[in-house]
């Protein structure tokens, strides 16, 4: 019966976006009919438009796409593996090592070529977890430790970041502080390109780890109980999840809550069953990007706003109201 | 049958150890209750004998072959553990919850077979779960959940059923639901259970093999009706108490002798409740 559901479910996800990325590719500052739009993508078209859709807003579209699921699928892993609702890779320190890592080279090292910054950002997004972990193990990785260790180290980190940001340029702090907003702005192939390999490595292995971390969400013992290594899955979804949300964070900068809303959308769509729950979540992540892309496109055009300005405007009231439905729990 | 011993038993958290050089055998085919007072360590050794805490030293041995040398998922298809107070995630039907009992049967290349299917719906039915299949378990009453638990641990298939105060949280009517739901377990099937009991009275009732334990040391074992007389709940729980037999199944009841009331029924003392 679920299972009906979550196919259905799946497939409308992927026709709706379809549909905006579509609707997306058509707006801006030279509109193209979404008829236009398509024929150009399929190579049927006369030509026209193959530049503008082609070469500028189909790639920047298929990023913004990577980017939410990758984010999504993160936090969903993060969320089932903590069995904590508000668990996200922006709430325990995985964006902010991210953060720190690219401040650090906007400021620091102005002189570093461009491939730089997103390398260093999933360097810093993996030693951030890396310490969590570390720092959280005591004699096993209990999941409240890992988030009251995560929060802490992204305090700390947040710290320094600003630190950094209040000794900077005006110039450079104003760049460094788009790449914190999280910005899908002239993203191109190349982009893609480098996060695709994550995307297609890292997916398919939490697909196949949903099982585990199924077992994983009764909670320690039961997992044992039902003859989980519950350590070894752990560090390999921990892994997972912070390789998906590295590579996201590393092509757009930190783009804030879709971590945390795409899982708890996925929730309420098709349960709690990972195997379903994954891919869901994954898909609404990807939506939600896209959407946040084109609306931060048009809304004030010309005037363009960061997407991630828009995921944190409906995120944050989102925290809010899910902070008010856990108050009890 | 799958026999399940302890031997020369040490079990420690970070101090001092909790139970130490235990010798304890589970009679195969029988219920077995573990009681004692607060922190005597019969729980600890319950998760030890499931192996979810490593013994300091001796071992648990499960059919011959120490439980730790043994694969966690060739364990997991002998022996269920249900812990105490299990919680699921938000909106998780019992069906859902029930199939992840099936987690040791599965591999990443046969994720969900038609025995799956089937072991998934006997334990519904021996549970008497089906109608409420579907229903997310934060919306059961609390007996309704524990069952959907015990399905879940039936459906894993394991001859030995471990389970830590699996009547706690419960109203009465309930908890001798849950009671009675695994004696018939028992009796149809033949099961192994082995439960942590707070209640000596229902320890008395349902179990075959009484084992008391007081500073991680048995006390005393065998039937109820050996093992439940006034010096073993004195020196266990310490507590006097008068033994009395139980009306409805003739088996030995525990009647607390409480402090207010012996100061009451003592003769040639007046009550102190009524002076100055």
């Amino acid at each position: 019966m679920r299972r009906m559901r979550t196919a259905i479910v799946l497939l409308l996800l992927t026709l709706a976006t379809l549909l905006v990325i579509t609707i997306n590719m058509g707006m801006g500052e030279y509109p193209i009919p979404p008829l236009d739009v398509l024929k150009a993508v399929l190579g049927l078209g006369t030509g026209e438009y193959d530049f503008i859709v082609n070469t500028l807003r189909l790639p920047r579209n298929l990023v913004a796409f990577g980017v939410g699921a990758g984010l999504a699928l993160s936090g969903a892993i993060l969320q089932g593996l903590t069995r904590n609702p508000l668990a996200a890779p922006d709430v325990i320190g995985i964006t902010h090592g991210a953060n720190l890592a690219a401040v650090i080279v906007i400021i620091l090292l102005p002189a570093a070529p461009l491939v730089a910054l997103p390398a260093a950002a999933f360097a810093g997004a993996l030693l951030a977890a890396a310490v969590t972990y570390l720092l959280a193990w005591k004699g096993g990785s209990a999941p409240m430790r890992l988030i009251l260790v995560g929060m802490g180290i992204a305090a700390v980190v947040h710290a320094l970041t600003t630190m950094l940001l209040t000794h900077g340029k005006v110039l450079v702090v104003n760049q460094a502080m788009i790449w914190m907003t999280g910005s899908i702005y002239g993203r191109s192939w190349e982009h893609l390109y480098r996060m695709l390999p994550w995307l297609l490595l890292f997916v398919p292995v939490a697909l196949l780890l949903a099982r585990h971390l199924n077992a994983l969400q009764l909670g320690d013992d039961l997992a044992r109980g039902l003859g989980a290594h519950v350590e070894r899955y752990r560090l390999l979804l921990l892994l997972t999840s912070v390789a998906l949300a590295g590579a996201a964070v590393a092509t757009a900068g930190s783009v804030s809550f879709v971590g945390l809303m795409a899982p708890h959308i996925g929730r309420r769509l098709v349960g709690p069953t990972q195997g379903g729950l994954l891919p869901t979540a994954a898909l609404t992540g990807g939506l939600i990007l896209v959407t946040a892309d084109m609306l931060g496109r048009t809304l004030f055009a010309p005037i363009e706003v960061p997407a991630g300005v828009i995921t944190a405007a409906v995120g944050a009231p989102f925290f809010l109201w899910l902070l008010y439905q856990n108050r009890n729990s | 049958m799958q026999k399940l011993e302890a031997r020369k038993l040490t079990l420690a958290y970070d101090g001092a150890p909790v139970v130490e050089g235990l010798d304890l055998t589970i009679p195969p085919g029988r219920i077995t209750a573990l009681v004692g007072g607060n922190g005597c360590g019969k729980s600890t050794l319950l998760r030890s004998l499931a192996r979810l805490m490593k013994p300091r030293g001796g071992s648990v041995v499960l059919d011959g072959a120490s439980i730790q040398t043994l694969s966690t998922k060739d364990v997991a298809k002998r022996l269920g553990i249900l812990p105490q107070g299990p919680v699921a995630p938000e909106g998780l039907t019992v069906r859902e919850l029930v199939a992840q009992g099936r987690y040791p049967h599965q591999s990443w290349y046969s994720q969900w077979s038609q025995e799956d299917e089937r072991e998934v719906q006997k334990a519904l039915c021996a549970t008497s779960m089906l109608e409420l299949a579907d229903r997310p378990l934060e919306a059961l009453s609390g007996g309704q959940r524990q069952r959907a638990w015990i399905a879940m641990s039936l459906a894993q298939g394991t001859e030995i059923l471990l389970l830590d105060e699996p009547t706690t949280y419960l109203d009465m009517a309930h908890q001798f639901d849950v009671l009675d739901l695994l004696w018939d377990l028992n009796r149809t099937e033949n099961r192994t259970v082995v439960m942590v009991l707070h209640d000596l009275n229902q320890a008395g009732r349902y179990a075959h093999h009484l084992v008391a334990i007081k500073d991680g040391a048995i006390w005393a074992q065998g039937a109820p009706e050996k093992v439940m007389t006034e010096e073993m709940v004195q020196a266990v729980f310490g507590m006097e108490c008068r033994i009395v037999e139980d009306p409805v199944t003739h088996s030995p009841m525990c009647v607390p002798v409480s402090r207010a009331h012996r100061l009451r029924v003592l003769p040639g003392k007046k009550d102190p409740a009524k002076q100055g």
